[in-house]
């Protein structure tokens, strides 16, 4: 089969489980025993009130009607109305989404680059004091409920060392209203500029300490001296930075996430703003999810290792770096691409717990907000646009590793 | 109760057995240590715990651990200790029902599809297939959230999301089991299906459903802490280690570290309870796959 009839074949194939999905929904939210209206209103609704709302939304129809017209409206990109306020719910789903592609993005990168990086670590040193510690961690990592570690990241890094914020999106008082989103000076004095410049100064040090590892430096006096003036350096510039242009900012949202939005506008303190605030919710999320990835790495480059190839790279005279990260890696890759697509699942989960921790603006916390208010149309809405982004991202991994391995064709 | 004696003469080598069956044996004996000793500090929380875990204002309010409240209070002024002590019930009742949901109904559809084969088998892996792809902590919230409250609920919805993954492994195993030599013959001595499907496949599936079972009882803890997390957990008069973290959320920017530290602690340890289990026996039961 070549590429593109397989491409089609797996479009094809995606229609009925997309119908099958649309139907799940329908069945938990409307079929299910459980009335919606009545929910909504809990115990005490007046009966014209419950009439009312079931007109207005159409929810007084046969059944098959509703199926219908949902189906249709979905196709269409109609969600129906919010039981809350009446306004449509596709509008408040889609300007929730950037927040959680921005967050989901960065998550699913911590947790590849963590989980492959350590399982390389944990492969090369098998049986090791570090193999077991890393394994260990992972084990540790899945066996965490996502908020709880959020919690504790918002506790030691937000509230007792003020290094990053503990919750929202830029500054928690002014959310994006339409396209402009003001930038405020921090209430607090330059002591908090500092501080919150810190993490920039940590970054300039590891990366100049990795520099000079790489260059065989010696770490003494003279290294030691280079990481530190190195590290001050970048603190300060960047705190005063922060505290010049803090105040006059405006943010001009195009594409609505702020990393990239950032540098479309070739604005260097917005975009560290922007990935500050990013910063404790993708490492939440990441963290949690890269126990698989550990486990699979390492299992993975165990048995190629073992393998012909890499024992002739050894026997040329390679540098084990390049024989390990060039050579291995690259074959015990394909197995990381097929998991992250089958944790993309997992991930959106995690997201929702993620997002109401941080209070992160995207669609997981609407979610626990409607559920809060009862509006089942806007639950509803929420939970079809995450099965949507599954089925989508699963054809694109789909392709993706027929594209990589044609075996997976035939 | 000679029965009762031999269970426990039996169960008394196999423990020593696992003690010496290398790592993956002791670490199921971890796990379990672990989780025995959760439900053991659950079942006997009424008479160790000094404070009633649900009575407010026994001390002040939000106090750090002290001599007299060794995990401090929280906002309501209830004893955290004796919050801990019996706030596991909840998850291990959510976690053993829901087991038993996915049983009853993942099991028996698993083995009639499969060994039926032809167009039931392929209906009901297609459905089964979309609910695993669907996010299942989205799916467990959007039927927790039409439920309503309650154990049984979440259970239920939980439930939901992990029937797929008993079927599918049932549905494996019997795939393969149905071409063995010993079913052949089974059949060729004129058993009836019946037989052939309890006698012959269902005893040879108790290993993988028990793997299944275990590594789907930490998952279902963690959920359940997510169904908690985002308001659809059990009354608030229960405790429970999912409400108390919910509630400590809030009281973070007072820094009140220890009315979530030690939930969230518990939390963690029964999930890595049961992952350890899983991870160790579905090692002992299946030395070649080594993942």
């Amino acid at each position: 089969m070549s590429l593109r009839s397989y491409v089609v074949t797996r479009l094809l194939l995606t229609i009925p489980m997309i119908l099958l999905l649309l139907s799940i929904v329908f069945i938990v939210v409307r079929v299910l025993p459980g009335d919606p209206v009545l929910l909504h209103f809990e115990k005490h609704a007046k009966p014209e009130d419950v009439e009312r709302l079931r007109q207005n939304l159409g929810l007084d129809k046969p059944l098959h009607v509703q199926y219908a017209r949902y189906l249709v409206g979905i196709i269409g990109g109609d969600f129906g109305k919010s039981m809350q306020d009446f306004s449509p719910v596709a509008q408040q789903i889609f300007s929730a989404f950037p927040a959680t592609l921005e967050l989901a993005i960065c998550a699913i990168v911590v947790a590849v680059v963590t989980g492959v990086l350590l399982g390389v670590r944990a492969s090369r040193f098998y049986g090791s004091l570090q193999d077991h510690s890393i394994r260990a961690f992972g084990v540790v990592m899945y066996a965490i409920p996502v908020f709880f570690l959020g919690m504790v990241f918002q506790m030691v890094f937000g509230i007792g060392l003020h290094w990053f914020p503990t919750g929202g999106r830029i500054y928690p008082t002014l959310e994006p209203r339409g396209l402009l989103l003001n930038m405020s000076r921090p209430e607090s004095g330059f002591l908090s500029t500092l501080l919150r410049s810190l993490p920039v100064g940590l970054v300039a040090a590891g990366i100049i300490y990795w520099l000079l590892r790489r260059r065989h430096v010696a770490f003494r006096a003279r290294g030691l001296a280079i990481c530190l003036s190195g590290f001050t350096i970048c603190w300060l510039i960047f705190a005063a930075l922060l505290w010049h242009y803090s105040g006059v900012g405006v943010f001009r949202l195009k594409t609505g996430l702020f990393t990239i939005d950032s540098i479309l506008e070739g604005s260097p303190v917005k975009l560290v703003e922007a990935l500050r605030y990013l910063f404790l919710p993708s490492l939440t999320l990441g963290l949690v999810l890269c126990g698989i990835f550990i486990r699979l790495t390492r299992s993975n480059m165990l048995e190629t290792l073992r393998l012909d190839f890499v024992s002739a790279a050894r026997a040329r005279g390679l540098k084990e770096n390049s024989v390990i990260y060039g050579y291995a890696l690259r074959n015990a890759f394909l197995p990381v691409l097929t998991m992250m697509g089958l944790q993309f699942a997992a991930l959106l989960g995690g997201a929702i717990l993620t997002e109401t921790t941080f209070s992160w603006p995207g669609l997981g916390r609407y979610l626990v907000d409607r559920i809060n208010f009862r509006d089942y149309t806007g639950i509803q809405g929420a939970v079809v646009l995450f099965g949507l982004m599954v089925a989508l991202v699963s054809l694109v991994v789909d392709v993706l590793y027929a594209y990589l391995d044609p075996r997976i064709r035939l | 109760m000679p029965m009762k004696r031999s269970m426990i003469a039996r169960l008394l080598p196999g423990i020593a057995s696992l003690a010496r069956g290398g790592s993956a044996g002791k670490i199921v004996l971890i796990g379990s240590a672990i989780v025995f000793s959760i439900v053991l500090m659950t079942v006997l929380s009424p008479w160790i715990s000094p404070y009633d875990p649900s009575a407010i204002n026994v001390g002040p309010v939000i106090s750090p651990p002290s001599k007299r409240f060794p995990l401090g209070t929280n906002h309501l002024g209830q004893d955290m200790l004796s919050r801990v002590f019996s706030g596991g019930g909840v998850m291990l009742q959510v976690a053993v029902l829901s087991a038993f949901f996915c049983l009853i109904v993942g099991v028996p559809v698993g083995l009639l599809a499969s060994y039926s084969g032809g167009i039931a088998d392929k209906a009901v892996s297609l459905v089964m297939d979309s609910f695993y792809a669907f996010p299942g902590l989205v799916l467990a919230i959007a039927i927790a959230a039409m439920l309503g409250r309650g154990t049984v609920n979440m259970a239920l919805s939980i439930a939901v999301v992990y029937v797929p993954s008993y079927y599918r492994v049932v549905r494996s195993q019997v795939l393969t089991i149905r071409e063995l030599p010993y079913t052949e013959a089974a059949r060729a001595i004129g058993a009836r299906e019946r037989t052939i499907l309890l006698r012959y496949v269902l005893p040879n599936l108790v290993g993988s459903i028990v793997v299944v079972a275990t590594v789907n009882f930490a998952d279902a803890i963690l959920t359940a802490a997510g169904l908690t997390f985002v308001g659809l957990g059990v009354e608030k008069s229960i405790p429970d280690w999912g409400w108390d973290l919910t509630d400590g959320r809030g009281l973070l920017p007072s820094g009140a570290w220890w009315v979530i530290t030690f939930p969230g602690v518990m939390i963690v340890l029964l999930a890595l309870g049961f992952t350890l289990i899983g991870e160790g026996l579905s090692e002992l039961l299946n030395p070649r796959l080594e993942q």
